[in-house]
């Protein structure tokens, strides 16, 4: 992993990578600080200025600039709010699925044979499932709540980085240093976590950085179906929700969380594409 | 030929069984399903009876082999809230989002393919800048968002269309053009560097060596070359299509199988859920063997053994 570090470290950001990192780290702030510089408190009802359009002033509370929702809530608040679980979600949601795919297509890879067979074929029929409908349909047995859901992203989440990683394993059984290290005897279990794991991580990091992005996506698509994150909790996708259900008055509530769902999964994959390139070119065009 | 068909459909079969253990254990993951499905103000003996009713009593073993025998029939069970069997339902479903799911696969091709090619062979341009602009804003905007925008815009606003609902080919519109926007800016990118690859082999030097004109040599060595990778990418952006459906249909009121899934999770119609969620991976399976087969057709050098 320090090695991936060290090899972004001494490259030059793009501008479009500028950009990335600028919106992600700007995300990552407002979901630690967010409550402490927010305008209004993101679940204080108002009911004096429930749908109140945008730049809406009220004498006691001020200025709500992006309007309010159907109870009165600060929709600006309500989105800096928004940015703690898309954060929490995605980060937790990557690394279990990242952590599983690894593995799996590690194992897989470099065992080989029949077992490589089965694992794929597995792999294969999970894909073969509508990522969302997967997700749809076992949150709707197993519950809502951001644990379940991280855990749920989690663990249907992780084909991409196996088929990823299986292939990129299957090159580096190839390598010479890693024949080399085999005639001279070192045991698989070492050579699989000395010689070709930090050979595949560079992908899985990449990938990662990407996948970010369609966890954001999905867990705003699960919180707007309800089935994912619950009220109180704030969430984009729950703001949407709402906002569906006032459509016809109050355009609002529906275009500024969607703009920042937007914003932060173009950051995510600018700064992930920055980082494709530099570490993997190979994968460019995928 | 009809080795690699008969071979191909030999793995379906393959994945088709672990789909179905998927579907069987997924509503087993909080142990027995009887805890999803029986009535909140059921007691305890109701529930025991619930139980046996549905055979949830049984080894699981025995449990697996009575759903896969009536799977493969095409009997997934009755639904619960419907009093009718649950595959039944899913098929009355299945015409709208295939409707919806080929409207906008078409709208995604027709936009993405001109695009696309325009992008490649005129690199770097200002057409080019702002497509590709245009498909990474494609592909992060969430596409139920994209939906809820299109009704304030174009239902809300401009009265041009039917909020929600199923009214004839009007109610299409709007949600095919949703899905095939967020298809097009998938496909666009793909088929633009699938024609840079095209146009940097060597047939297409010899081709205009030869002294074709730039228009035969764009159109009938690089883009027939270019559509091979592009067509294998339309396999998995029909299964996106279908995944998109679900939360489409949702914002839309489109009465199709996505809608269903939903509307069965919420009444905890499970058996309905499990039909539909076979249902979904079966069409993905089947479309991406479709399109493994199309492959002979447009590129003779892919020799199928």
């Amino acid at each position: 992993m320090s090695t991936i570090f060290d090899r972004l470290r001494g490259r030059r950001l793009t501008g479009v990578g500028t950009i990335g990192l600028i919106i992600v780290s700007l995300v990552v702030i407002l979901a630690i600080i967010g409550p402490y510089i927010s305008p209004h408190d993101a679940i204080q009802h108002n009911l004096k200025a429930r749908y109140a359009p945008l730049g809406y002033t009220d004498p006691e509370h001020g200025t709500y600039w992006l309007g309010t929702d159907q109870l009165g809530r600060d929709i600006l608040s309500r989105i800096i709010a928004g940015c703690r679980v898309s954060v929490i979600v995605s980060i937790f949601a990557v690394f279990i699925a990242g952590s599983i795919g690894v593995s799996y297509g590690l194992i897989a890879g470099f065992v080989g044979g029949w077992l490589d067979q089965v694992m794929m074929r597995i792999a294969d029929a999970l894909l073969s499932i509508p990522f969302i409908v997967l997700v749809v349909a076992i949150s709707g047995v197993v519950g809502a709540g951001i644990v379940t859901l991280i855990l749920i992203l989690g663990f249907t989440g992780w084909v991409t980085y196996a088929r990823v990683t299986r292939g990129e394993v299957l090159v580096a059984k190839e390598l010479d240093y890693v024949i080399a290290a085999t005639v001279v005897g070192q045991s698989k279990v070492r050579i699989m976590f000395q010689h070709i794991l930090p050979n595949v991580m560079s992908s899985a990091v990449v990938l990662a950085a990407l996948q970010v992005g369609v966890t954001i996506i999905a867990e705003s698509s699960l919180s707007f179906l309800g089935l994912g994150v619950q009220p109180p909790s704030v969430t984009w996708g729950l703001m949407l929700a709402d906002g569906r259900a006032s459509i016809g008055s109050a355009w609002w509530m529906t275009t500024f969380p969607g703009i920042a769902i937007t914003i932060v999964v173009l950051g995510v994959v600018f700064l992930g594409d920055w980082m494709r390139d530099v570490l993997d070119p190979r994968l460019r065009g995928e | 030929m009809a080795r690699y068909i008969v071979s191909r459909i030999g793995q379906m079969v393959i994945t088709m069984f672990i789909v179905s253990l998927l579907v069987f254990f997924m509503i087993r993951l909080k142990g027995d399903p009887i805890t999803i499905m029986a009535p909140p103000h059921f007691n305890e003996e109701q529930v025991e009876a619930l139980r046996r009713a549905w055979g949830f009593d049984k080894p699981l073993a025995e449990q697996y082999w009575v759903f896969i025998t009536k799977a493969v029939t095409g009997d997934f069970g009755k639904s619960m809230s419907h009093n009718t069997g649950a595959m039944g339902l899913v098929m009355g479903r299945l015409r709208l989002t295939y409707l919806l799911a080929g409207v906008s696969a078409i709208i995604g091709i027709v936009i993405a393919v001109p695009l696309g090619v325009l992008s490649a062979l005129y690199r770097n341009s200002p057409l080019d800048v702002t497509v590709s602009a245009l498909a990474s804003l494609g592909t992060a905007m969430p596409n139920f968002w994209l939906g809820l925008m299109l009704i304030i815009v174009f239902s809300v606003q401009l009265r041009w269309f039917p909020v929600f609902g199923h009214d004839g080919i009007r109610s299409l519109v709007l949600p095919a053009t949703c899905l095939g926007t967020g298809m097009a800016a998938r496909l666009s990118r793909l088929t633009r560097s699938a024609m840079l690859e095209a146009l940097r082999q060597d047939y297409m030097r010899t081709a205009r060596s030869k002294g074709l004109t730039a228009s035969r040599v764009n159109v009938v060595h690089a883009l027939r070359n270019a559509l091979i990778p592009v067509v294998t990418a339309l396999g998995l952006q029909l299964g996106w299509l279908l995944g998109g459906s679900v939360i489409v249909e949702s914002v839309f009121a489109w009465p199709g199988l996505g809608r269903l899934v939903i509307e069965s999770i919420h009444v905890r119609d499970i058996t309905v859920v499990q039909a539909a969620v076979f249902w979904f991976a079966l069409s993905f399976i089947l479309i991406n063997l479709i399109v493994d087969l199309l492959y002979s057709v447009i590129d003779p050098r892919v020799k199928i053994e």
